[in-house]
């Protein structure tokens, strides 16, 4: 079963990946060096699936596209945060690292907890609890069914984004 | 109508935008780095379409290497001001959060992601969902020793590292009236380091002189509706330190004066202007950085480089014992000169000071403004520039 990696608050993208792990587009060597000084046992220890609680503010400072691409690579399943830095989240779900927004869960759960998620509901269930994450904007939504992005727009243009708003 | 960020995209939409509504908007410019960059090249390839503008696409190497052309030697916020790039009533976007920076000049700036920047590489467009705007008004005059990033670091201190997330922040009241366009660039720089999607001073006569061009349109808010408005009196501040390992870990000089001190950084897209060079060399004429203090001075950019080696600033800065290297972002990053190691202590007059930013995550890196810093190189601890003497 997926388990629980517990956060806190203000966790930034240096400390998601540091500068100096940056010099590589390849997600498989930025998953290695995921949290490497905060956490340095985390890339070992991720079992895919696994999820991210974070406190608030989370992927805060510099707008490096590599921390949500190392957190994907590691093998986490999604990032439920209590609050996120805005430029982390449009990130993430730019590249189809589901992010889910839930003050609840955060004082409710410990690190290595047994979870399960819905990434389409947004149902976070912990020790046979369910919390419930909120709703995420309509861009963020056709964003995610679409995969990413990319694939988004290179299909259907920003008539896709036009058609929401 | 509305705040300073729903009259330009009602202008540039050409009908009335309210915040809360997500639009899809033409830019002015696409920015990324040398680090953003990479990810929004290998994005845009997979789009499979041509460039929507060549001329309209930027990028700049400053994080990691010395630039590889002189011509464009400097730091992607600064060379985005100098080569014009910024207009008054514009709308740029940049991979890099601090893309913020060029609200100073009233144009609508946001930090992005390289998916995003590549889309707009491809169609010269990305979506916003308009912002509200929190207003910060900054009373009366700056005393002796107390400059923009005192008033940033105490905005910093009062709303948090999250205190304007997903929101604007207009930068308004005498004292940025007062302010040169340098002093507000530093004001809008530092306005994502509490999470504000957009930092926008009102353009008016300094913008105009800054901009060598007297047709620039005026631009203001239009009976706006504020999120909040906050005030702030610079008249009663003291010199504000970012202490680690956060950026609102904001205390009073006093608080922490006379902590020793390993390295000092006079530079980066919050301080490393001409402005701020000339505040560091007032200091350091006819003195020495103390030999505990590693002192490392780096130019924002190339134009900035030549005009403090004409000032003189250069020979002040190497003759104090102070180190000037190229023009780009420097130790800010850890990905340049000045990495820290393990326990030791830094202070910058950047704008990040999160563990790990600048090497070690056992070193520590305190927040200040160019006075300090330049005193504190001297002192070799932190020290209060009022009074130095």
């Amino acid at each position: 079963m997926a388990r629980i990696f517990k956060f806190g608050d203000g966790i930034s993208t240096d400390a998601i990946i540091p500068g100096r792990y940056n010099v590589t587009t390849d997600a498989t060597a930025l998953g290695k060096a995921c949290f490497i000084e905060a956490r340095p046992d985390f890339a070992a220890s991720v079992q895919p699936g696994d999820v991210i609680v974070g406190g608030r503010n989370f992927g805060c400072g510099s707008s490096r596209e590599h921390a949500p691409m190392a957190i994907k690579a590691a093998g986490i399943q999604a990032v439920v945060a209590r609050s996120f830095a805005r430029i982390f989240y449009r990130n993430a779900i730019n590249i189809g690292l589901p992010v889910i927004q839930c003050d609840a869960i955060y004082d409710a759960i410990e690190d290595s907890d047994p979870v399960s998620i819905d990434i389409h509901s947004g149902g976070i269930t912990v020790n046979g609890k369910m919390f419930q994450g909120e709703t995420p904007g309509p861009v963020a939504v056709a964003i995610m069914e679409a995969g990413t992005l990319i694939d988004l727009i290179k299909t259907r243009g920003w008539a896709a984004i036009e058609e929401v708003s | 109508m509305g705040t300073l960020t729903e009259e330009i995209f009602s202008r540039r939409l050409g009908r009335d935008v309210h915040a809360g509504e997500i639009v899809v908007a033409p830019v002015d410019y696409a920015m990324a780095h040398d680090v953003t960059g990479p990810l929004a090249i290998e994005a845009f390839r997979h789009l499979e379409v041509p460039l929507w503008d060549p001329e309209r696409v930027i990028l700049v190497f400053d994080h990691i290497l010395p630039a590889n052309t002189v011509a464009s030697a400097g730091l992607c916020h600064q060379l985005m001001v100098e080569k014009g790039f910024i207009r008054p009533g514009g709308i740029v976007v940049g991979a890099d959060s601090h893309s913020t920076t060029y609200g100073a000049l009233g144009c609508f700036a946001a930090g992005f992601g390289s998916t995003d920047i590549a889309v707009t590489f491809a169609t010269g467009r990305t979506w916003f969902r308009v912002p509200e705007t929190i207003r910060i008004n900054l009373r009366g005059a700056l005393p002796p020793g107390i400059f923009p990033k005192d008033l940033a670091l105490q905005v910093i201190r009062r709303l948090g590292a999250e205190g304007a997330n997903y929101l604007a922040v207009e930068w308004g009241g005498e004292a940025v009236e007062a302010m040169s366009v340098d002093e507000r660039l530093t004001l809008a720089n530092l306005t994502v380091d509490f999470g504000g999607k957009a930092g926008l001073c009102e353009p008016d006569e300094q913008t105009r002189i800054y901009l060598g061009d007297a047709e620039v349109a005026d631009l203001h808010p239009v009976a706006p509706e504020y999120r909040s408005v906050v005030e702030v009196d610079a008249q009663t501040l003291e010199p504000q330190i970012a202490c680690p390992p956060a950026i609102d870990n904001v205390q009073d000089l006093s608080t922490v004066e006379g902590t020793q001190l390993d390295e000092v950084f006079v530079g980066s897209c919050a301080n490393g202007r001409i402005e701020d060079l000339a505040i560091v060399a007032g200091y350091f004429e006819g003195r020495q950085v103390h030999p505990r203090t590693r002192t490392i001075v780096v130019p924002a950019s190339k134009q900035i480089y030549m005009e403090a080696l004409a000032r003189g600033y250069i020979q002040t800065f190497m003759e104090a014992g102070a180190l000037v290297m190229n023009a780009g972002c420097g130790p800010c990053l850890g990905r340049q000169h000045g990495v820290l190691g393990p326990g030791e202590r830094a202070l910058s007059t950047s704008n990040r000071n999160y563990a790990g930013r600048m090497g070690s995550p056992q070193a520590e890196i305190y927040l200040a403004n160019p006075a300090v810093a330049a005193v504190s190189a001297l002192a070799g601890a932190i020290t209060d520039p009022r009074g130095f003497n």
